[in-house]
């Protein structure tokens, strides 16, 4: 089995025991509803302004709803020792977390396409012309949130706190990947042109290479220690 | 005879603590060796040491000349630890079926339901893991350990807490896989079921090897008298 055979089974398992249980897909989506939903509150969602906060407002529901899914993904693995035996296994620890990375990017995604449909009605906001680059953009940036995540779930997978660890040090890690999220995504969603955001474009695809070599080179290193 | 595993002057040191101390063990291809100790000893570190689990910080160890990491000899050795590494979510088919393919077994759901039927599973193939009892379980846990036919078998006290059947079953299974030339280490703590079983005895005490060689008749005899000549303890209660 080579390495991306290796990366989809964990994914296809982990994605099989997801759909089953539900249980990070129910806590992500609806978190991510429910800050929608507070923020119409709080800003008038009728307004031009809108389209200024929208991409910031979408990818921080996307982020906080994506540490549940990250949690979860490494934390599956520890009833009945699942990830000795993974790592015992001829399975390679890179293929593992890259194959959790594939998971958590389904389920994000998922979930950034229900919150999107709210964020439409509760904000007046029309993304439907513009829904090619927009899932240009939500690819990109959700997979490098995705691997980070995987890696990070696998670095705090034993710590007593890791609910609590895994977003405090993946946010900061994540802040040049978010800005470049929130400037395309605020730039599709007031219809400008994306040629002249080409920079952002290359943030995120340095910052998908940048993650995904890291989860290949320290992916031992982190889950033998 | 071709050594199977090979351990050189191995430390381990959980922080200060030094939970294997400069230990120098070699297992022929072939044989069962029967790990024993108190509990704390280090069986199960120098297990997990074996199976890639964890690094140690001194020494060389080697299966069939290759270090515990390399995918070559992972993909040689099967590991039933503590836990039964199995899913509670998913089927035992989808179970079996998922490790078969991470170890690159051939024939999948030939293998996969051939296994089902051996361990007694096949009528509840279908059904998650988590409505199983726990003999169902282990079970499972062994299928899943055999599946890929391993030549070597790392195995952490598997008798502990086994029903009737799954121990027949436990023995049956080691025997097939001592006739096909499989190479076994087990750890344990039921001295006469090991004793039985097994061709050579390490016997390891606070970290360090304090004896290893072929299992004697006196030994079956009288198995605690491995302790009494070789620790510093005496004889298990």
């Amino acid at each position: 089995m080579n390495f991306f055979a290796q990366a989809l089974a964990v994914a296809r398992k982990d994605l099989a025991i997801e759909l089953r249980t539900r249980e990070s897909l129910n806590a992500a989506g609806s978190f991510a509803i429910v800050i929608l939903l507070l923020f119409s509150f709080t800003f008038d969602p009728f307004s031009d302004d809108t389209q200024e906060f929208g991409g910031g407002l979408l990818w921080l529901a996307f982020v906080f709803a994506g540490a549940l899914v990250f949690n979860r993904g490494f934390a599956r693995e520890l009833p009945n020792e699942c990830l000795d035996t993974l790592l015992a296994s001829p399975l390679s620890a890179a293929a593992l977390i890259v194959g959790k990375a594939i998971a958590n990017f389904a389920m994000l995604l998922l979930v950034e396409l229900v919150s999107l449909f709210v964020f439409g009605i509760f904000y007046d906001v029309n993304w439907f012309p513009q829904a090619a680059w927009l899932a240009l953009v939500f690819a990109l940036a959700t997979w490098g949130v995705s691997i980070l995540g995987a890696v990070f779930g696998a670095f705090t997978v034993n710590l007593r706190l890791r609910e609590l660890m895994l977003p405090v040090i993946i946010y900061p890690l994540m802040i040049p990947l978010l800005i470049a999220a929130i400037e395309l995504t605020n730039t599709v969603l007031s219809h400008q042109p994306m040629s002249g955001q080409l920079q952002w474009i290359r943030v995120l695809v340095a910052s998908d290479i940048g993650f995904t070599t890291l989860a290949w080179v320290l992916a031992d290193t982190i889950l033998l220690n | 005879m071709l050594q199977a595993i090979e351990l050189n002057q191995v430390w381990k040191f959980y922080g200060d603590y030094a939970a294997l101390r400069d230990c120098t063990l070699s297992i022929q291809e072939g044989s069962c060796c029967a790990l024993l100790g108190r509990n704390g000893a280090g069986k199960t570190t120098l297990l997990r040491i074996l199976a890639g689990l964890t690094t140690f910080q001194r020494g060389a160890v080697n299966l069939f000349g290759e270090k515990p990491r390399a995918e070559n000899a992972r993909r040689q050795s099967g590991f039933l630890g503590h836990g039964i590494g199995v899913y509670e979510d998913l089927s035992a088919r989808e179970n079996l079926h998922f490790f078969a393919g991470i170890t690159g077994s051939a024939n999948i759901p030939t293998l996969t339901d051939s296994w089902l039927e051996r361990v007694g599973l096949s009528r509840v193939a279908t059904m998650p893991v988590r409505q199983f009892s726990r003999g169902m379980r282990q079970r499972l846990a062994l299928a899943r350990t055999f599946i890929h036919s391993p030549k070597i078998l790392l195995l952490d006290e598997p008798f502990t807490s086994l029903d009737d059947r799954a121990i027949a079953m436990l023995s049956e299974l080691l025997t097939e896989a001592r006739q096909r030339g499989a190479t076994i280490v087990l750890s344990t703590h039921q001295l006469r079921e090991a004793l039985a079983t097994a061709s050579h005895v390490a016997l390891v005490e606070n970290g360090r090897l304090r004896y290893s060689g072929e299992r004697t008749q006196e030994m079956l005899d009288d198995p605690a008298l491995l302790y009494r000549l070789h620790t510093e303890l005496g004889a298990p209660q």
